[in-house]
Formats: C-alpha cells, sequence, structure tokens
C-alpha cells in the first residue's frame, strides 16, 4: 500500500500569490494513495527540507511529490534528500506549480485547479515507481582529438599536458591547418608559423600524445567512456620508420598537381610534404598524382632513396583505438568562388580568394612574399578587397556572418600597404564588425596610419578589361556608383564547415547545421558540447571563429574531457530503456529508431523449445532515455524506466478523470 | 501553337518594326499570334513604382482577358512587359491576401495560373528543335554579333526564372542556329539606363555607353536585343552617347526576331530594318548578307 506525501511549496509569492497552496495540499490529502500532504514556504529551505525529511521516517512515506518549481531546478535537491532519508530517489517527483502554472495564469481559482490536477498526475506516477540505481560505467582515460589544426593541437596539448593520453587524427600529411597558411595575424600582426610552429613540434614530442597523420576516422562504436574509433591509416606510400626526410624523393618526382596549401598558387610533388616546417617532415605519396600509380611507369624515388624507405606494396591500414572522450576540431572551408556569377563566377584570374592572398603575403609561399599579379607577375598597384562574399548574403544561401574576414580584410589592405608604399587600397563592406580585444583599434590603424579606403556597400560585379579587373559596386554612404580599375581583387568568401564533416557526424552521432557546422548543445550553457555524451567541440568546425577564439574553445574542450576522465567510472540517470526480453520478438524496430545507437542484439533461449532467438538489449550506457524506441515497439517490450508507460498512462488518466489503471 | 499576343506600348510605336518581325518570324514557325482583347498598360516602371497594387492589378487585368482565349499562354516580346506579366503571375500566387486585393480591383479573380512566355524563349526552343535548319534561306555566316540580354529578362531570377542571370546563353544559342557568331563580352545582363533616360540622362548615356563600348572592343558587328526600351536606349541615343563620351561608335542594334527573320529570308522593308538610327544594312552588305 502506498503512502504518499505531498508537499505544496509557496516559493514566498511566487506561487502562493496565483495558487490557493492550501486547497492544493487540503485536495492533495484526499488522493488515494496520499498519507500526508502539507504546505510551507520554501520547500527547498533547510526548514523546509527537515520537514520531509521527518515526514518520510514519521509518516512512514513510500514516495514524495513536491508541488514547487521545475524539476531542472530543484529536482536533484529533493531527490539528494530521500536518499540520505532512506528512501530511493527515484520515488521522488516534482509537480511543477511554478513555471508551469503560477508564473504563467493569473485567474487565481483555474491556477488552483490546474495545480490539483498536476499533482493528482504526479502522485499516480510515483504510485507506480521502481526503484531505481544509478549506472556506473568504466572510463578509459585516453582522449581522441580529431582535425589538427589549432583546435585540434591546442585541444591536444592541454589534454596530454594534463597526463592524459591523447590521440590526434588528421587527414593531411602533416598537422597545422589553416593557421599553418597564414602570414601574419590580426590584431598584433605576429608571424602565424612562428607561434603556431612551437605547438606543433611540442605536440609531436609529447610523450603523452600520438598523431596520425594522413589518416581518417572509420568508424565509431561505444559510448562515453568507451568509444571504439577505427582509424583508417591511408597508405603513406613512404616508411616513416626508415624515411630521413634527406627530401630527394621530392626533388626527382616528375609529377606536379597544384599544391593546396599553397592553394594552387604553386605546385607540388606526387611526393611530397606539404609546407617546410610539416610535422611530420617525412614525405607521403599521393596516389592520384604518382605516375606508378596512374600509369604504372616511373618509381623514379624508389631508384634515389637512400635510405629504401619508399614501398609501392604499402596498403591502408585499419587501427582501432579506444577513448573514453572525443574532441572534433575539424575546422572550416572556404566557399567556392564559383558561385559567384557576378564575380566571373571563380574564373577571372587577377580575383584570389583570402586564404591565397596569405600565402602570396608568406615568406614562404609560393611568391616569396612578393605581391604579384597572377596573370602578369607584375606588383599589384591597385587591390580591391571584397567583404562578405557570401557571407551575410540570402541570395546564395548563406545568411551568418563570417566573423574573421572584417578583421582579415583590414589585415590584408595594411599588409598590401606595407609591402606596396604607393599602392591604393579599397575594402568594400556592409558593417565593420570589430568586436574582439584590440579589434576596433586595429581597423582603425588601417584607416588612419595605411590610409586604407573603406567603401560601404557591394560589389555588384567585376570583369577583366585591358588586363586588370573592373569592379564596379556602390557607395551607400555618398550614394555614389564606383567603379575601380584594380590590379588585383581579393574577396573575402565565407566561411563553411570542412569538407566530409556531414559524413563524419553521423558516424558521430552529432548534430550539424545546413551550413555544415557542428551543433552544440546548448548555444549558451553547454558551448563545447554536443548532444552526444562524451563528443566535444572546439574550433571553427562549430561556427566561424578567430584564433583567439580557437585556442580559449579548444581549452575549453580540453577541461571538459578531463573533467570527464577525472574519475574511473561515470555515474548516470538511470533513466534509460530497457527490454522485457521474454517479449522481444527480435524485429529491431526499436534499432532502426534509436538516434544514440545504444540498441544491441543480445540472445534468449526460448522456454518452451530451448531454441537460442535473437533479442534486442539497450546498452544503458548509450541510452539517453528519449524514449523513441519505446512507441515503436510492436509487443510492447520495450519501456522507459523512470518514465514507464503504466506510469505515463496513469498520469493521463488522472487528468481524464478515469483512475482505474492497470497495476 | 496559339498564343495569346501581348503586343505592349512600345510595339504599338517606337518598336514597330520588333512587333512586325515578331509576327513574320512566328509566321514562319507556324505560330498563330492572337492579340488578347482590351489589353492595358503592363504596369512598368512608372506603375509599380508609385503602388504595389496598381504594378500587379494593370498587368493581371490583362492576363485574366489572356486566362479566357484557350491558348498556350501569353507570348510577349518586350523584356519590361515581360517581367511585369510574370511578377503578376508570382504576386497572386505568393499571397492570397493580396491576390484578393487585386480580385477587388478588377472585379474578378485571377488565380495567376496563364504561363507568360518571352519570344526569345519560343524562338530559341524552335531554334533547338528539329527542321528549324531548313526554314534557314539566308545563313548570317561572318556577322559578329554581341548578344545583349540587359537586366529585366533574367532578374530577379525567381520571377523571371530565365537562363543563368549572370552568363545567359539562349540568345547566343539562337544567334549561332543562325549561322552568325555570337561574341564572348562582358556586358550581356548590364543595365542599360532606361528607367533613367529622362530623369538622369548623365546616368543613361554612361551606362548604355559601356554596353557598346564593350560590344565593339570585343569584336562584334551589332548587338542583338530582346528589349525596345534596350533598343531605343543603345539605337535611339548612339549619336548623343558619341558625343557624350567622346567616342566613336557606329554599332548596330537589331531586334533578334529581325536577325531571324534575315535569316529566314524576309527583306529589309518587311523586318523594318531600315527605321534604325544606325542602319544595319551597310554592315550586311559588308558582310556578304544580301538584303
Amino acid at each position: 500500500m502506498a503512502r504518499i506525501g505531498v508537499f505544496v511549496c509557496w516559493c514566498g509569492s511566487n506561487i502562493a500569490s496565483t495558487v490557493d497552496v492550501k486547497a492544493v495540499a487540503d485536495a492533495a490529502a484526499k488522493f488515494p494513495g496520499v498519507a500526508h500532504a502539507v504546505e510551507y514556504k520554501y520547500m527547498c529551505s533547510d526548514p523546509g527540507q527537515a520537514m520531509i525529511r521527518q515526514a518520510i521516517a514519521d509518516k512512514r512515506l513510500t514516495g514524495v511529490v513536491v508541488a514547487a518549481c521545475s524539476p531542472r531546478m530543484h529536482e536533484p535537491t529533493f531527490r539528494r534528500l530521500a536518499l540520505s532519508a532512506g528512501l530511493n530517489p527515484y520515488f521522488v517527483e516534482m509537480a511543477n506549480i511554478r513555471e508551469h502554472c503560477s508564473w504563467v495564469h493569473d485567474d487565481r481559482p483555474l491556477a488552483t485547479t490546474k495545480a490539483i490536477e498536476t499533482v493528482k498526475m504526479l502522485v499516480e506516477k510515483v504510485r507506480r515507481a521502481s526503484p531505481l540505481e544509478p549506472i556506473r560505467v568504466p572510463v578509459t582515460r585516453k582522449a581522441m582529438v580529431v582535425g589538427g589544426g589549432i583546435a585540434g593541437i591546442q585541444a591536444a596539448l592541454d589534454i596530454a599536458n594534463a597526463g592524459v593520453d591523447v590521440i590526434l587524427v588528421e587527414r593531411s600529411p602533416s598537422i597545422g591547418g589553416h593557421m599553418a597558411q597564414l602570414d601574419e595575424t590580426f590584431p598584433t600582426l605576429d608571424c602565424s608559423q612562428c607561434i603556431l610552429t612551437p605547438k606543433m613540434v611540442d605536440l609531436a614530442q609529447h610523450p603523452r600524445a600520438r598523431i596520425y597523420t594522413y589518416a581518417e576516422v572509420e568508424e565509431v562504436k561505444g559510448f562515453v567512456g568507451n568509444f571504439r574509433v577505427t582509424v583508417r591509416q591511408k597508405a603513406k606510400t613512404i616508411d616513416h620508420a626508415k624515411c630521413t626526410a634527406c627530401g630527394v624523393c621530392i626533388e626527382k618526382c616528375p609529377a606536379s598537381v597544384p599544391s593546396e596549401f599553397d592553394c594552387g598558387l604553386a605546385t607540388r610533388k606526387a611526393v611530397y610534404v606539404p609546407f617546410p616546417q610539416a610535422v611530420p617532415a617525412k614525405p607521403v605519396i599521393d596516389r592520384g598524382a604518382c605516375l606508378w600509380f596512374t600509369k604504372g611507369r616511373c618509381k623514379v624515388c624508389e631508384k634515389f632513396c637512400p635510405a629504401g624507405a619508399v614501398s609501392f606494396a604499402d596498403k591502408d591500414s585499419l587501427v582501432e583505438e579506444t577513448v573514453g572522450a572525443i574532441v572534433v576540431a575539424t575546422g572550416f572551408d572556404l566557399i567556392d568562388r564559383g558561385l559567384y556569377g557576378e564575380y566571373g563566377y571563380g574564373k577571372l584570374a587577377d580575383c584570389i580568394d583570402g586564404l591565397q592572398f596569405e600565402r602570396m603575403l608568406s615568406a614562404s609561399g609560393p611568391t616569396g612574399g612578393k605581391l604579384v599579379k597572377p596573370t602578369s607577375g607584375e606588383t599589384p598597384k591597385t587591390v580591391v578587397f571584397v567583404q562578405c562574399v557570401g557571407s551575410r548574403d540570402d541570395s546564395k544561401g548563406l545568411p551568418y556572418c563570417s566573423r574573421v574576414c572584417c578583421m582579415y580584410a583590414a589585415k590584408h589592405a595594411m599588409l598590401f600597404k606595407h609591402k606596396v608604399k604607393d599602392g591604393r587600397a579599397y575594402i568594400f563592406y556592409i558593417d565593420i564588425r570589430a568586436a574582439g580585444k584590440g579589434y576596433e583599434e586595429f581597423v582603425k590603424r588601417a584607416v588612419d596610419e595605411d590610409r586604407v579606403v573603406y567603401l560601404r556597400g557591394r560589389v555588384s560585379r567585376m570583369f577583366e578589361k585591358d588586363g586588370c579587373v573592373i569592379v564596379k559596386g556602390a557607395d551607400t554612404l555618398s550614394g555614389q556608383q564606383v567603379e575601380i580599375k584594380a590590379d588585383l581583387v581579393v574577396l573575402a568568401t565565407a566561411i563553411t564547415g570542412s569538407e566530409g564533416v556531414r559524413d563524419l557526424a553521423g558516424k558521430l552521432r552529432i548534430g550539424f547545421d545546413q551550413y555544415g557546422f557542428l551543433s552544440e548543445a546548448h548555444p549558451k550553457l553547454r558551448p563545447v558540447e554536443t548532444n552526444t555524451p562524451g563528443v566535444f567541440l572546439a574550433g571553427a568546425c562549430q561556427a566561424p571563429k578567430d584564433i583567439p577564439d580557437t585556442v580559449s574553445q579548444a581549452g575549453a574542450a580540453a577541461s571538459k574531457v578531463l573533467g570527464l576522465l577525472s574519475s574511473p567510472e561515470l555515474v548516470r540517470e538511470p533513466l534509460v530503456a530497457s527490454v522485457d526480453e521474454a517479449i522481444c520478438i527480435g524485429c529491431f524496430a526499436c534499432e532502426n529508431t534509436c538516434p544514440y545507437g545504444a540498441v544491441e542484439h543480445g540472445l534468449r533461449k526460448d522456454a518452451e523449445t530451448g531454441l537460442e532467438v535473437e533479442v534486442a538489449k539497450v546498452n544503458p550506457g548509450i541510452c539517453e532515455g528519449c524514449g523513441a524506441c519505446v512507441p515503436v515497439c510492436r509487443p510492447k517490450a520495450m519501456d522507459l524506466k523512470g518514465y514507464s508507460e503504466e506510469q505515463i498512462y496513469s498520469e493521463i488518466n488522472a487528468l481524464s478523470g478515469r483512475l482505474n489503471v492497470k497495476g | 501553337m496559339r498564343y495569346a499576343f501581348y503586343p505592349g506600348c512600345s510595339l504599338e510605336s517606337s518598336a514597330k518594326e520588333y512587333r512586325a518581325s515578331t509576327v513574320l518570324v512566328a509566321r514562319s514557325l507556324g505560330i498563330e499570334l492572337e492579340e488578347i482583347p482590351g489589353w492595358i498598360c503592363c504596369g512598368s516602371t512608372p506603375g509599380h513604382m508609385s503602388d504595389k497594387l496598381v504594378g500587379i492589378a494593370l498587368p493581371a487585368h490583362t492576363l485574366a482577358a489572356a486566362a479566357k482565349m484557350g491558348t498556350e499562354g501569353v507570348l510577349v516580346s518586350c523584356a519590361s512587359c515581360y517581367s511585369r506579366l510574370r511578377a503578376a503571375n508570382h504576386a497572386v500566387r505568393a499571397s492570397e491576401a493580396f491576390a484578393n486585393q487585386v480580385a477587388l480591383a478588377l472585379g474578378e479573380r485571377y488565380a495567376g495560373d496563364v504561363p507568360v512566355y518571352h519570344m526569345l524563349e519560343i524562338v530559341a526552343k524552335a531554334a533547338a528543335a528539329p527542321g528549324f535548319e531548313e526554314k534557314i534561306k539566308r545563313r548570317l555566316k561572318g556577322l559578329k554579333v554581341a548578344s545583349y540580354y540587359g537586366c529585366l529578362l533574367v532578374r530577379p531570377p525567381d520571377i523571371t526564372g530565365f537562363d543563368d542571370q549572370e552568363d545567359p546563353q539562349t540568345l547566343d544559342r539562337v544567334v549561332a542556329a543562325l549561322g552568325a557568331e555570337p561574341i564572348a563580352w562582358r556586358h550581356k545582363v548590364e543595365c542599360c539606363g532606361a528607367a533613367l533616360a529622362f530623369t538622369h540622362a548623365d546616368v543613361a548615356l554612361k551606362l548604355s555607353g559601356e554596353i557598346l563600348e564593350d560590344a565593339k572592343s570585343s569584336g562584334a558587328d551589332a548587338v542583338v536585343v530582346a528589349c525596345p526600351l534596350c533598343q531605343s536606349n543603345l539605337d535611339l541615343r548612339q549619336r548623343n552617347i558619341e558625343r557624350f563620351l567622346g567616342i566613336d561608335l557606329e554599332v548596330p542594334v537589331i531586334y533578334f526576331t529581325q536577325l531571324v527573320g534575315l535569316a529566314f529570308g524576309y527583306s529589309a522593308g518587311q523586318l523594318g530594318l531600315g527605321k534604325h538610327m544606325v542602319n544595319p544594312v551597310p554592315l550586311l552588305k559588308r558582310r556578304g548578307i544580301h538584303v
């Protein structure tokens, strides 16, 4: 026989001014199974809690309903209280008569009725509750970081420095990411490589860090604390254990293709190291470009390699790693300029994007830091920088701000003026968004000291004429049409999620938006977490970000990982689905429905025939308790602990006045 | 194939040769044109700039009349009319409330369901179909032309849906089918400034001048157009443009229907070639096209 206590809270005047709390307690006292019902000014206060504790002992209560605020507010408080009073915490429920009632209504009699009905529902729920124990999951004290740009490097370093093993997986042959491509960085104009490469080396030499380059995540199984990640190590075709990084193979290789690192402004060989400071500094063979793999002849590198490191028989290999947490740091891509027909569909040779300009500025870049007009090789005298190419442009389907372009356009114009003293720099902009520390001052410096001309308006068209790019646009401040004969145009093209990120998100079961940015669990309060426990985000994979913000977020992600891995086991709420194996028919509709991959295949011996049959099993370590599997289960073998079908139906019946339900 | 023909004001006045050539080409292609009884103004610039309802109700009135004719749809030669008729279909379909307002203004309901075609779409379709080659009596070999689309055929793209808005090819394909050579140039969808021709003549002269200059420097003998406003701006004002910019142009501006008509064997007189300010006949003769 249930003996339930109902505790109605005034919450000062928050509830009591709209709800007649005494009437609620009086009504509750008459509900079946209720042994005790009282009201009090602040149930969450020490005297309030003492009152509940006393009642549990004195009245031998088997369940508690606290009619007060949202369970998101104080459910943990009252459940902890129950535990200390010797009652299983899952016999405690909150009837939310504040957020769901007093705060949103002003009619006192109606609000009181609603509060009474809410309490009635929860009493019915508690009457049918079962004792539940927290789920304990062992944790593998090791983390994986996917992506080796500044976000991934920083997260991996922070994790490793805290004494936790970390594995970094990078798709390209070197870590470093986009930051390695940059020349100088805003707002301090410090050299990007000078501040990045020491971090790259630190990570490579860290005893707690292991780096897979030229590798991708193939498959992710398991769950928080115990992810089993299969990494595809692409065939490097060069045995890095033997290679001495002498570079003879690169020198001798006859096959050239456009360099990804130099954004197509220069070529690289089929056997290559992406850039001189690469980590590792040893080459790989790009099989799509190699003459041996494409045409079946050559092998020049093998002939010249003094170390015998070239191995044409090398194959992709699969490595399985078990990790407790994963940080996704896959970065960004720029949109294709081909989207802009009015800017020549990306076919104007003297019109480049921001990353290409960075490579041109870089002393280690294809021009040795000399600014040139791609078509003629001459020094450009007039350069037009166009912001928001794609960003904030609904007509191209990209309504968001790419956040870094205002700053890097100012930087580009400034660096151009430093290199070409008599040059003229124009920037077309919509607004200047310089909200970081030292950012506004930096833009002002571009205007005041470097005499960069800012034109507020968009560029409507550009085309090639007499070896120049004619840029037509509007200066909306003066109301004039502007036409500039430019030697070079630099487009600040919009940032999107990096290529292949949707595929990776599918493997990790994390969300992403239509632009390829990964979804955080909460935009304000859980900005580095994802909806999949144990998977965290760092850097521009989540949204466009500059280096300072990326490094901050990477540190935040690392600290979340370290927090997660700080204890030997994880304790989770037991509100998960479970299968009644005796009823399960093994249709696995639940498996197809589960968004978290929590349903596994198990075996059950049939009692009558003794035959083994397949049944569904829920892995409580993965299950998030969303309940999607419950309605699709045909034989009704699936149920959600803490929110059983019986509990939910009895709550509904309590509302509709039919109190006689099964059990 | 029977179409409800909407001439619009230009084809009644400054662009009579566009109408004549449209009718002749349609006849050769076996297209029957039936003028919409009681058609009125399309609601172009003065209409839609002063009031949205006026700008839509005017073309909707004509479209409602066309709906009763039971044809393939409305055929229109003027790019501006085309834009307004399409805008009317778009507007009444986009909003029920606005469609009601239009119905109150018209005294009848128009559902926005009469398809509107530009003559260029019809000719391009015919040019790509079998049998077109046989209709050509006079190949326009050696003639280099700049296909000029102007602004209203291709924009706004969600209303007209006419080809690629930045680099359309429809007219280039028609020109090529006649044996002439469509040149590559940069100003094929630039604004000619027609709307500012009276209020800001300097702007219009500059914009039109740039178009003609680019066509000429890109190697075109002539500019081919599909809009009577572009034609008059580029042709009628060409002497003013030359004086304004201090350059020498002498670029004939020909309707695409005139070019098709020439290829089909019609005479210069039938096609109204003599009505242009920059006479195209000497050019045609130079290129060995005897008209």
